[in-house]
């Protein structure tokens, strides 16, 4: 018999397939990967902390650099918490523009999330270009409504900052005539490419039990065959109104990760249509005028509320003691928790899927880390 | 003037005049590498400016080298910690020189929206120098690609004589002191106590931009900061732990 040797390497955290800055240290046996330790913290940029110092307002800038790819969505499920905290309404046309704008999110997320996937398995830059222009268009009518590309900061408490007007939805229609285009393109391309399949088919099995023990949300646990999304789960905004469906994978592999986004990429389109379809007149405003939105006191008491976004369920929790900050601010990133499964996600697989499986979590360090 | 009008007039002739200064500059400035290497959300800016729409491989840029031995430039895009800083300096120690550094962004810069925080850097020109900064949370790709344009002005009028790594090297510093993370923060050798305290201001003073003279050296006019006593973060408003009472005290 030989006798092998084991050796431990670090990936990170300057690599260019980690997504950021974030290490692993990896032990292997040969190829194949025996242990896998996640390091992270290399982004720690005390979001709770500067969430008790900030007014609730100051905050809403700082949810866009947790998951800054979707600070649209941040922007919802922050502005939530403070309105169940607070007891505020929101006018219907907010909660519509705030779900037109989380969907586009969610493709955006999808596509680029996507691309820099293939990118690690080898797909060299042609799904990732196809996904950031996707996202330039995207992030073209985000900075319309709020002015800014990344870093929106287009909610408020009791609505959105600016209302959407008819060359919004004009081109916004233009821009979704294409995008059906684009997911046959992407799938056609990739759907049976004998790399992708070679790559991504029983790699990175996360079975059912194991994926709900992690408590893992969003398409990691949808990939796994779990029909979770809080969407349906516990629905938000105006989510009931729309008919749209839940896809799940089957096996949890990489392969049934990457079908469950191009599903839900095709699901996001439905509702946005829906929604713009039924988005109702300007008469109702955009923002509830009662809400001082710079001198906000909450009640004392805590709330935690929770949206889908594209990674999984983002929560905040706040506990107010009824001054203008909160006492503490906790955020539940999808993200952190769906990389706490990594370790068993990766084991006995070669080192080379490890990147791989690490892409089809879809992290973003600024919300593990925070 | 008159010799710019000779050597247009000898060029249309098909006699070319050029300086070692000139061509070796062009050279230089057209092949500028970064090093792929983001920290943050201006991590995806950079990835959108390497991307078709802003196509940073017009200015010769597009070769983002995962090894800092392959690159020219290190964009720090994004915010740097203290737990990510050595990391930081050791990988602009292992470029090769010429070599130089893009601040992107505000936090890079300063700190940023998070400079309040006790685990920030606050400006990584402190730990590493810095030719060119862009300011911006997060900044535009065409600023990006601004930068680059700045930086390949500086580059032009380099002359081989007089730039730190060809030249006059007498004094230059090539090797930066890495931090290391001691009991209250971090630690920068030749720098007393606590380099970066938390809720203080930073002891120690910027690098002198390489664009403007500098060969390593700290920042001279800037004051040193030691009497600066670190406080206490606060909370907003006038509320003190004790007064809450949510039964953490203690």
């Amino acid at each position: 018999m030989l006798k092998t040797e084991e050796l431990q390497i670090n990936i990170g955290p300057q690599h260019p397939s980690t997504h950021g800055v974030f290490r692993m240290l990896v032990t292997v046996d040969g190829e194949t990967l025996v242990d896998l330790k996640p390091v992270f913290g290399y982004l720690h940029r005390n979001h709770e902390q500067l969430g008790e110092v900030n007014t609730y307002l100051q905050n809403m800038p700082f949810t866009d650099r947790l998951d800054y790819f979707n600070s649209m969505v941040n922007n919802h499920a922050y502005a939530r918490t403070i309105e169940t905290l607070a007891g505020v309404e929101v006018p219907e046309r907010a909660q519509y523009i705030r779900v037109i704008m989380d969907e586009l999110s969610r493709i955006l997320n999808h596509a680029t999330a996507m691309g820099f996937m293939l990118g690690d398995m080898g797909a060299w830059q042609t799904a990732l270009l196809w996904g950031m222009r996707e996202r330039e268009k995207i992030l073209d009518m985000f900075e319309y409504v709020s002015g800014a590309r990344m870093m929106c900061n287009y909610c408020r408490f009791g609505g959105v900052v600016r209302d959407i007007d008819d060359w919004f939805i004009t081109e916004l229609k233009k821009l979704m005539q294409g995008l059906p285009h684009y997911f046959d393109d992407f799938e056609g391309l990739l759907l049976n490419s004998e790399i992708l399949l070679a790559r991504a088919r029983n790699i990175g099995v996360l079975p059912k039990d194991l994926a709900l023990a992690y408590s893992v949300t969003g398409p990691v646990l949808r990939g796994s065959g779990v029909a979770y999304d809080i969407r349906k789960a516990e629905p938000y905004a105006v989510y009931d109104r729309f008919k749209f469906k839940v896809p799940v994978g089957t096996v949890g592999d990489v392969y049934d990760r990457f079908l469950v986004r191009i599903a839900e990429m095709r699901e996001s389109y439905k509702i946005l249509e829906q929604a713009l379809e039924q988005l109702p007149d300007a008469t109702g405003g955009f923002i509830n005028p009662k809400v001082k939105q710079q001198s906000l006191k909450a009640p004392a008491g805590e709330a935690y509320a929770r949206v889908e976004s594209p990674k999984g369920e983002l929560g905040f929790y706040v506990v107010s003691d009824g001054t203008g900050s909160a006492y503490r601010y906790k955020v539940r990133a999808p993200s952190f928790i769906n990389l706490s499964a990594l370790a068993d996600m990766c084991k006995g697989y070669t080192i080379a899927d490890v990147v791989v499986i690490l892409g089809s979590i879809d992290i973003v360090m600024g919300e593990v880390d925070r | 003037m008159s010799d710019l009008q000779t050597q247009m007039d000898l060029e249309q002739q098909g006699v070319l005049f050029t300086t070692i200064n000139k061509l070796y500059n062009w050279g230089r400035r057209s092949s500028v590498w970064p090093m792929q290497f983001g920290l943050a959300c201006c991590a995806i800016e950079m990835i959108a400016a390497a991307a078709s729409r802003y196509d940073i491989s017009r200015f010769g840029s597009e070769l983002f080298r995962a090894s800092p031995r392959q690159a020219d430039v290190m964009i720090v895009a994004g915010t740097v910690t203290k737990k990510m800083v050595p990391q930081v300096v050791r990988l602009f120690n292992q470029m090769p020189e010429p070599r130089y550094v893009i601040s992107m962004g505000a936090c890079a810069t300063s700190g940023g929206p998070f400079r309040d925080g006790y685990n920030v850097v606050r400006g990584v020109d402190l730990y590493v120098p810095v030719d060119v900064y862009i300011p911006g949370c997060p900044p535009r790709p065409e600023a990006l690609l601004h930068s680059l344009m700045t930086l390949q002005a500086q580059i032009d009028v380099q002359a081989l004589q007089q730039v730190r790594w060809y030249g006059d090297d007498e004094g230059v510093v090539n090797e930066f002191p890495i931090p290391v993370f001691g009991a209250e923060g971090l630690e920068v050798a030749g720098i007393p106590g606590t380099a970066d305290p938390v809720g203080g201001t930073p002891r120690m003073a910027p690098f002198v931009s390489p664009a403007l003279g500098g060969k390593g050296e700290r920042d001279a006019s800037t004051k040193a900061l030691e009497g600066n006593q670190p406080k206490p973060m606060l909370r907003s408003g006038t509320v003190t732990i004790e007064e809450v009472g949510h039964g953490i005290a203690g």
